[in-house]
């Protein structure tokens, strides 16, 4: 799960991290009162979206201006500019798609001098299994770019979960972001803090980026962006109440609430599978066969006749779907019930475009007898590679 | 030959009383016997559980009781995703030598907890979010469909359940059959990575071929394809299939497992395709031909 900004420099700052002051806004209405509690005489504006990129962005809307999703003030009254250019807005980034992300929320915060930009991130090191630092003198950029141009420029340091940041971690992490005098102690204390808040909360990401040393010798953390493992949200009440679910697609929440794995995909076919490798396999191999999935959606090992029903009228919401494949393989997933589930379906969403389902494992027999014995106008597959070349020939027909 | 479980394998259960427990238990028995020899439950010791073909299972409060009243020397957990780490740390502490996590949703900080221990103790971990393993014929732990089995030469492992359902499907139906298939997860943070199955499959000499399925996300692929050159370097090198599930993924999404992600320029399915490549596996780009393309490759 995501958070914007704002709220995880609030969660950071709660830890003791050094964030700057700032008031997250809703409305115009709120930006005066905002300002007002900022010393200035620099503030920064800046559009709260989940997605990356946003000081480079550029909003769709003209009058909007041509500025991008992160804007310097220099006074009360041009805050407010800002904030009218921006609230309500669409900016596209690198991260979004054309049509860009609808600006709902603003964070005005105070400015900052900044001497270096550095970049901090942690995340769960997969080939040691443990919390990993990555830390950069390289801040302000894509760090992907960074890792492919200049690789020597950055420091991945695993942490031994049994004894947490060490001095001698904190110290390498140091020299790496080549910290000294005030920055340095400032760093020694916030390693460990990073470290406690990610471990606490169960982050899945925390990256900070830049992380800033500024004129005055002293560390700030200047954006923040959080993401949570949503398998351990069921002991973080506090996180799940920062969920912003206009930034989600509605589909996927809806799929959410019947505890489906399901990512919209801009193809036709519309898929329903059950396993998340399957799923995916499924959509290479319709790729393969000359069109583009419509979507991932993995049913999970005990979907019953409802869940089943469920998902497939999610994957019959997008309008671009012209034809579904439904791919079961049951190992614990009985196929008879998959048949009971898709004819349910088929009945009550009128389905006007061509359905193809491949069943094989357990109860195989009688969930083909099903579909057959239905009436409705199903095509039947025997294997993978029979239901993706019919799915595609009848999309490439239609 | 086969690798990890055979038909001495002797298996508790942790979490046995509930319904996903007691379905792939009796599923189990029915497998050609499977040693099924108990199960456990905090509150429910000495009680017993009555399979479908009436075979009794004590229940223990605690795996280490299990183990030690029974001789077992694996155990199955079945336990809801809040205490499936726990009950990991349970049967690590009754050092049992194969311990097999079938739950999904294991918070990965947990499984990191859970791994810093593992690496100091006696035991294996397959898994979390796995659906077990398998020999034909003598022993299954888990959740694959018995009935796609078939005795036979080839080794499988794999991150995804359904699609080692595939490949144990095809190269049965192409006649070649299995002497084990190993589902390892599909978390990124887990107890058995490929190259351990892969050292045992290259080690059995009844496997005399290996089909490997990845997917996006980490770089375990990455470093199994390099521990199979530096294997080939010394004699050691058996014929072998793959796939990669996830080309038409986007970027930065998760993909239905936890593991399945490419993020940080890392995980994409061309590199990992690449790499085996590199490393002499055959890569069907199709999921539907895996079997063929084994046949294929046997005959040279």
């Amino acid at each position: 799960m995501n958070i914007h900004e704002y709220q995880a420099k609030a969660v950071l700052k709660s830890f003791g991290a050094p964030v700057a002051e700032g008031v997250p806004v809703l409305s115009l209405d709120d930006v005066q009162k905002a300002v007002d509690t900022l010393p200035g005489p620099l503030w920064v504006v800046k559009s709260q979206i989940h997605a990356g990129g946003r000081g480079k962005g550029k909003f769709v809307e003209a009058e909007a201006g041509e500025k991008g999703g992160v804007r310097l003030a220099f006074s009360k009254e041009e805050v407010l500019e800002h904030a009218k250019a921006m609230l309500g807005h669409h900016l596209v980034t690198a991260q979004t798609s054309a049509e860009g992300k609808q600006v709902n929320r603003l964070y005005i915060e105070d400015g900052a001098d900044i001497d270096r930009e550095l970049y901090l991130s942690l995340l769960v090191d997969r080939a040691t299994g443990r919390p990993a630092f990555v830390a950069s003198t390289e801040g302000g950029m894509d760090i992907e770019e960074v890792a492919h141009e200049t690789p020597e420029k950055i420091l991945t340091l695993p942490i031994d979960p049994t004894t947490g940041v060490t001095d001698a971690d904190a110290a390498k992490l140091c020299d790496a972001l080549k910290l000294e005098g005030d920055a340095r102690t400032d760093g020694m204390k916030l390693f460990p803090i990073l470290y406690k808040a990610f471990t606490e909360k169960d982050m899945s990401m925390l990256e900070i980026n830049p992380l800033i040393v500024m004129e005055n010798g002293h560390l700030r953390v200047l954006d923040a962006k959080v993401s949570f493992d949503g398998n351990a949200l069921f002991r973080h009440p506090d996180i799940v109440e920062l969920r912003d679910t206009t930034e989600e697609d509605e589909k996927e929440i809806e799929a959410s609430e019947w505890d489906l794995a399901y990512i919209a995909l801009d193809g036709t076919i519309g898929c329903m599978v059950n396993g998340a490798g399957l799923a995916m396999a499924t959509m290479d191999i319709i790729k393969l066969y000359g069109e583009e999935p419509a979507n991932f959606c993995d049913v999970g090992g005990g979907a019953n006749k409802e869940k089943v029903a469920a998902a497939f009228k999610i994957i019959m919401k997008d309008p671009n779907v012209k034809g579904i494949l439904v791919n079961i393989f049951g190992g614990i997933m009985k196929c008879d019930v998959i048949a009971e589930g898709v004819i349910a379906a088929v009945k009550e969403t009128n389905l006007a475009v061509p359905l193809v389902v491949r069943l094989e494992g357990t109860n195989v027999e009688m969930g083909k007898k099903i579909i057959a014995e239905s009436g409705l106008n199903v095509i039947p597959a025997d294997d993978l590679d029979d239901a993706a070349q019919k799915i595609v020939n009848a999309v490439k027909g239609a | 030959m086969s690798i990890l479980i055979d038909k001495n394998t002797k298996v508790i259960v942790q979490g046995l009383t509930g319904n996903t427990g007691s379905f792939h238990t009796n599923q189990a028995l029915e497998y050609y016997g499977t040693k099924m020899v108990a199960g456990t439950h905090p509150k429910k010791a000495g009680q017993k559980w009555v399979a479908d073909n009436g075979t009794e299972l004590p229940i223990f409060a605690t795996a280490g009781e299990a183990a030690e009243a029974t001789g077992a020397n694996a155990s199955v957990i079945y336990v809801p995703p809040a205490g499936a780490a726990a009950a990991i740390e349970e049967a690590i502490d009754a050092e049992i030598p194969l311990i097999v996590c079938i739950t999904e949703g294991v918070p990965v900080l947990d499984m990191v907890r859970v791994k810093a221990k593992l690496e100091k103790s006696k035991s294996r971990l397959i898994g979390p979010n796995c659906p077990g393993l398998l020999t034909p014929e003598e022993c299954k732990i888990g959740i694959m469909p018995g009935k796609i089995f078939q005795k036979g030469s080839v080794g499988v492992v794999s991150r995804s359940g359904t699609l080692t359902y595939e490949a144990v499907y095809q190269t049965s139906q192409a006649g070649l059959g299995q002497t084990s298939a190993v589902g390892i997860g599909g978390d990124p943070v887990k107890g058995t990575e490929f190259i351990d199955v892969l050292e045992m499959y290259l080690a059995d000499e009844e496997t005399k071929s290996i089909i490997m399925i990845g997917e996006i996300g980490g770089t375990a692929e990455e470093e199994a394809a390099q521990f199979l050159i530096d294997e080939a370097k010394k004699g050691r090198k058996k014929p072998m299939v793959g796939f990669i599930a996830g080309r038409t993924a986007p970027k930065g999404r998760t993909m239905g497992h936890a593991g399945a992600i490419v993020s940080g320029g890392q995980g994409d399915a061309e590199s990992k395709i690449a790499a085996m490549e590199e490393a002499g596996i055959r890569v069907s780009p199709s999921p539907a031909r895996l079997g063929t393309t084994m046949v294929e490759v046997l005959k040279g």
